[in-house]
């Protein structure tokens, strides 16, 4: 635990290092700079990992953050079970994908590589201070950190606009989020005179109901915005503007969990809001379903991945709504796993096809690239929770809990389920399987990805294989949930006041029998369909609303851009004009009046004594006057 | 001899003054004109200085002063008015000096 600092010391090094000396360190030592501070940190964060299991937490404060009279932020670190299980998932996918980038993007210039990896650095970074942030002002300093890395990195290529515009689309739909948080925060020190967890989490009767609403939501309001959920989740498919790796690392695996770990972080406050966790729970069921819905028709490989990181974080919000903490940590966890092997899959596609991200140019890539093909395929199979998989487990955990909840929510949950199956697969079998639809050029060219590529694809395919096996469900083999043990501290306050309602070993026999069986079947239906005939053309009628992604960017687009455009060309054309009118006529109105002014001061001796006197009479007369 | 003889000889006085100072140009003359209102003014405070003076002489208990202070400042006056006519001419002869002229509407360089 005293090693805890070195965790985000090491990635910040390495951000100050790659950074200041972009213009003189070569690509190698670049790479090593960068990866190695990584796996340093993840080497530390495994230490630190197994001093918690020994059940050494607690907090490291280490210096006086803000200090105001009665009124202090320390700057200090929470080292607790949730905590270090995201700096080992932070740091070791972080590592991996590090790995990963080092041969990705060699065909850039050795200066633009250094920028790359210190903008990865720094993102690291931020994102192991808003994890280890022992009060909610660190957490919101790594907050925008992250959200100040993922800008960068999605306008990593900025001479292209339409990059920098995703770029800016990101930076501005988090910063809505943001305010939802920064209110929050700044409401619970209205109530409670500190940030400190600890000192938040015990006060709790200095809020009322309606105190532990409004912050809940306002929290959420952040969470949404970071995390990509109905109403600000526009911005997470064009992110996939940055960089493969970078979709990989911060747009699936680990940035976009950080509104996950807030609130399963301030999970007592939440257990406490039951009004707030319905709208959580409503708001993540209704995202699951709508951004799979997008995702069956989207025709960029990168594009259906980004629908389906929104949808499985729609899933973890269901998972935090009804009340499974430790089922939305667990599908953070398994999610960063296969999503992350996904991603990086695609990338080595990518890589392959020379830049081409749509998959009606793709097909029967399979007999080229064999390990991309197992491990997207093991991938796809973890995603669509296949049994024995890791997604199997922890979306099996959210489902029951939302069987327990409500069967109605479940059904949809399902449904949302069944659909992830049939796009991953429609994905699958289109890139993978079928003949090749690319130019005779494009088709010369396609290889195998190097080393540095297929080792972290490897690496996670086993992880995305096996991570599910720390968290066996009850009704299988009793008391087998590693994680859900591991946790327990964390989520026991909660425990205690949502209140423990198992469900029955056989009707989750049945829940997941059914689901199973439907899974197998949509993914069976999606590989022959696709496999045989890719679905190259163009979508009609409400195939083409999906495409079209709902419309709801051209919508947003028609109810808050152009009205505030317009706004601002109101206040420009009019309201200023307006303002400078009123500014110019003060001043030239003095400038007049003292022009006229200046030529009584006529410099005849005969005249200022005439003024002078025409004064004293008029005193004369006023005192007259106004005497008494 | 009552005390309106000598506050209508001041009003006359300190009017020619003024008069004077507004019309004439030439600087000396000018000067003189303050002289006369500086003296209306001396007239006036010697005459109720005397004015109250003799009432005090009359019946000193109901008197408010003895009379003599306004006298006391006519002398100051005359000194005020001694320095400053030194320094004025001095003023009027560098004036004639530079320009060979006594005329005050000559000097307006600093109108507008």
């Amino acid at each position: 635990m005293n090693l805890i600092y070195l965790v985000p010391l090491f990635p910040l090094v390495g951000f100050l290092l790659n950074g200041l000396c972009r213009n003189y360190l070569n690509k190698s030592l670049v790479g090593i700079i960068g990866s190695g501070s990584i796996l340093a940190s993840f080497i530390v964060s495994l230490i630190v990992f197994f001093d918690v299991k020994a059940g050494h937490t607690g907090v490291v404060s280490y210096f006086e953050f803000i200090n105001l009279g009665k009124f202090a932020i320390p700057f200090a670190f929470q080292v607790d079970q949730l905590s270090s299980l995201f700096l080992l998932i932070i740091t070791g996918v972080g590592f991996l994908i590090h790995l990963y980038s080092t041969s990705y993007m060699h065909e850039e210039e050795s200066q633009h590589f250094a920028r790359y990896f210190a903008y990865l650095n720094l993102f690291v970074f931020s994102m192991l201070l808003l994890v280890l942030g022992a009060n909610y002002v660190i957490m919101f300093i790594g907050w925008e950190g992250v959200g100040l890395c993922s800008y960068l990195l999605i306008g990593y290529w900025f001479k292209s606009i339409p990059y920098t515009n995703a770029a800016n689309k990101a930076f501005i739909m988090n910063r809505i989020g943001d305010l939802g948080f920064l209110i929050a925060i700044f409401w619970i020190i209205s109530k409670v005179g500190s940030v400190n967890y600890t000192d938040v989490f015990s006060s709790l009767n200095k809020f009322s109901t309606t105190d532990l609403v409004v912050i809940t939501l306002l929290l959420f309001v952040g969470a949404t915005g970071k995390s990509a959920q109905i109403p600000l989740y526009t911005w997470l498919p064009d992110a996939m503007a940055g960089p493969t790796p970078v979709s990989a690392l911060i747009h699936a695996a680990t940035m976009v969990t950080a509104g996950i770990y807030m609130i399963a972080r301030s999970n007592i406050l939440y257990s406490h809001a039951h009004v707030t966790m319905h709208i959580v729970a409503v708001i993540g069921l209704a995202t699951a379903v709508f951004a799979a819905t997008i995702a069956l028709k989207q025709n960029d490989i990168k594009k259906v991945l980004a629908y389906s990181t929104v949808s499985q974080l729609g899933y973890m919000f269901l998972a935090l709504g009804v009340g499974a903490y430790t089922g939305a940590v667990f599908h953070v966890m398994t999610h960063a796993f296969f999503k992350a092997l996904l991603f990086l899959g695609s990338g080595s596609v990518i890589h392959a096809m020379g830049g081409e991200q749509d998959i009606r140019k793709m097909g029967g890539l399979g007999k080229y690239m064999p390990v991309t093909h197992i491990t997207f395929l093991i991938g796809c199979l973890a995603i669509a929770g296949i049994p024995g998989f890791s997604g199997f487990f922890s979306k099996d955990e959210i489902l029951a809990h939302t069987f327990s909840e409500s069967p109605v929510m479940y059904c949809i949950g399902l449904f949302g389920a069944l659909l992830t199956a049939f796009y991953m697969f429609r994905l699958y079998a289109t890139t993978f399987k079928g003949s090749f639809r690319g130019t005779h050029d494009q088709e010369h060219h396609l290889h195998e990805s190097p080393a540095a590529i297929t080792i972290p694809l490897i690496i996670l395919a086993v992880l995305a294989f096996a991570g599910g096996y720390v968290g066996i469900p009850e009704f299988i083999k009793p008391d087998a949930h590693a994680l859900d043990n591991f946790l327990s501290p964390i989520f026991a306050e909660s425990k205690k006041v949502l209140g423990n309602h198992p469900l029955e070993h056989n009707t989750e026999w049945m829940l997941t029998g059914i689901s199973t069986l439907l899974i197998v079947i949509v993914v069976v239906t999606a590989w022959s369909k696709f496999a045989k005939k890719a679905d190259v053309e163009d979508p009609q009628g409400f195939g083409k609303v999906l495409a079209n992604k709902w419309y709801i960017d051209e919508l947003y687009d028609a109810i808050i851009v152009k009205p505030v455009y317009g706004l601002g060309r109101f206040c420009n054309n009019v309201l200023e004009k307006l303002v400078d009118w009123i500014i110019n006529g003060v001043g030239r109105s003095v400038q007049y009046g003292s022009r006229q002014l200046r030529l009584l001061q006529s410099g005849q001796v005969g005249s200022y004594v005439l003024f002078m006197i025409i004064g004293i009479v008029l005193f004369f007369v006023m005192q007259f006057f106004f005497k008494k | 001899m009552p005390i309106n003889y000598y506050i209508i000889t001041a009003i006359a006085l300190f009017c020619i003054g003024i008069t004077g100072v507004l019309t004439r140009r030439n600087a000396i003359i000018i000067f003189m004109c303050i002289e006369i209102m500086l003296n209306a003014v001396n007239l006036l405070l010697v005459a109720f200085s005397k004015m109250f003076h003799m009432a005090y002489l009359a019946n000193p208990a109901k008197a408010v002063t003895s009379g003599i202070d306004g006298q006391l400042f006519v002398f100051f006056i005359m000194v005020v008015a001694a320095a400053e006519v030194s320094v004025g001419l001095a003023i009027i002869v560098m004036m004639y000096r530079n320009t060979h002229s006594v005329d005050v509407n000559f000097l307006n360089r600093l109108k507008n």
